[in-house]
């Protein structure tokens, strides 16, 4: 997701035209924003391998059917995801698609952290409580991001959006630390959560106010760059903390 | 279980069948339709027509150019003396503004066609910059693209009316040739190898338009009489274009200044 977000903030995404190879070839000549892209293509190609790996793996030696399932799900997810970033280049980046790519990349982050979670202590596969409310919020939040990010909307929504977001992740938290403070398990995810979320408004502030003092600066600006993909990972941590805890939550 | 087999078996083979479909770079495309048939068409009536000319002012204290930073790609750092500055906005000593597109917008008459030039406007890479930064073409004129530097490039016009492409050229290639068929004003066109590199066109379906010079002036010769939309659009204010309405006779000179507010 860092190799994605550095691809977006370095206006990269078509810097290599052609899609499955590279310039016509398996290494494109190793230039300018190319070096983005093309890391993009082979750490994808690693997560699509490591992804299937785990996969395999828990098919072998995973008891639990949900959890095969859940791995099997994200194994499509990353297939897809390649899918849509070679439609992506052959279709010369629509809005669309590249909201499509940014979200998809949410839902994949999202999957592998649900099966983490199913390996730390997880149980049943259902999420639920103010945890599940909290990461459809974020993931809603995710998409609207990625839609300002891609040109596709203004920044209000977004902004309106993290208010919403916000709200829901500081809720989901507390609520949890209020109620199981002294429970061993639960207070981490919601401690986690609660942290990512201020870290992400501090990021979302910096993030636009760099990019608004920028606006007629020759982009890409380092400062740029970095603060919105700090922005968009932080993000992406968010989810996760929120899926870990709609997923350790008890009902 | 069967049904993520499936999802996994299509994807797979949706990748597969993707594979080998590289496509090499081509030296020549053409997305757009042929040059439009000049029979028929008028051309400026340069003896009788009216004449525009003006200057577009900055109006405050310009800002400082600032500087590119193309350190990511030694062959662009090497073509130039000094560090290259952005071209987004230069405002010359008495505030003239260069690059400005100005344009006839509306007033001429509907049914007439306009005959388009045989001859391309030609935009080079060189440097890692686009030369001319803002380029004026008619629809269905050639346009066409030269890679003069000793590196890759890509072609990647962001029109939102016409086709876009995206053109890769690396040093040597063979000149890349385009036509834009609808009008479109001002379209910008990117590197995404060197993505501090833009350029400008303003696609215009009839001869009456100009980017102005170092100085901020700009001249449209040959107008017919009548009432007309005259426009100016800058990139440093993309979303602002400004419109002025004129009239002209015939022979007529006249001015039309514009201001654009820092």
């Amino acid at each position: 997701m860092t190799a994605g977000g550095l691809v977006t903030s370095n206006d990269a995404a078509l810097a290599a035209p052609d899609w499955p190879l590279n310039w016509g070839r398996l290494v494109p000549p190793l230039e300018g924003s190319i070096r983005f892209e093309f890391a993009h293509r082979v750490l994808a190609l690693l997560v699509a391998l490591l992804t299937t790996a785990l996969a395999l793996s828990m098919q072998a030696r995973e008891p639990r059917r949900w959890m095969r399932q859940l791995a099997w799900w994200a194994v499509a997810a990353v297939l897809a995801q390649a899918l849509l970033g070679g439609a992506m280049v052959k279709l010369i980046d629509p809005k669309s698609l590249a909201i499509a790519h940014a979200s998809l990349a949410e839902i994949c982050f999202a999957l592998t952290v649900a099966i983490v979670a199913g390996c730390y202590g997880v149980t049943e596969p259902r999420p639920r409580g103010s945890g599940a409310f909290a990461a459809v919020t974020l993931f809603a939040q995710a998409v609207l991001g990625a839609a300002v990010r891609h040109g596709a909307i203004g920044i209000v929504p977004h902004i309106c959006g993290a208010v919403i977001a916000t709200g829901a992740a500081m809720w989901a938290s507390l609520a949890i630390l209020v109620r199981h403070l002294d429970d061993g398990k639960m207070p981490r995810p919601a401690l986690t959560l609660l942290g990512f979320t201020a870290l992400q408004i501090f990021s979302g502030i910096a993030a636009y106010s760099v990019r608004a003092a920028a606006v007629h600066d020759p982009q890409p600006m380092p400062l740029t760059v970095w603060t919105t993909v700090a922005h968009v990972v932080i993000g992406a941590l968010t989810l996760g903390a929120a899926i870990w805890l709609a997923m350790t939550e008890e009902g | 279980m069967k049904k993520i087999w499936i999802t996994v078996g299509v994807a797979c083979a949706l990748t597969l069948a993707g594979c080998g479909g590289g496509e090499k770079p081509a030296a020549k495309s053409d997305a757009g339709t042929a040059p439009a048939a000049n029979a028929g068409a008028a051309t400026p009536d340069l003896d009788n027509g009216a004449t525009i000319t003006g200057k577009v002012t900055f109006d405050g204290t310009p800002p400082a150019m600032k500087t590119l930073d193309m350190s990511a790609v030694p062959a662009c750092t090497a073509a130039h003396k000094t560090p290259a500055k952005s071209e987004e906005l230069i405002v010359g000593a008495d505030k003239g503004v260069k690059n400005a597109f100005v344009w006839i917008k509306s007033g001429l008459p509907a049914d007439k066609t306009w005959a388009v030039p045989t001859t391309a406007v030609t935009i080079t890479q060189e440097g890692c910059m686009y030369s001319p930064h803002v380029i004026g073409i008619m629809a269905g004129q050639n346009l066409d693209v030269k890679n003069g530097d000793p590196t890759n490039h890509n072609i990647h016009p962001m029109p939102k009316i016409n086709s876009d492409f995206n053109q890769s050229q690396p040093p040597g290639a063979p000149d890349f040739e385009h036509v834009f068929p609808r009008e479109e004003v001002l379209m910008t066109v990117k590197c995404n190898i060197h993505p501090w590199m833009r350029a400008y066109i303003g696609v215009v379906s009839h001869p009456f338009y100009a980017v102005t010079g170092d100085d901020g002036t700009y001249t449209i010769k040959g107008l017919p009489p009548g009432t007309y939309t005259i426009e100016v659009v800058h990139e440093h204010w993309l979303d602002a274009p400004q419109d002025q309405q004129i009239t002209v006779g015939a022979k007529d000179s006249k001015t039309q200044d514009f201001t654009l507010k820092g």
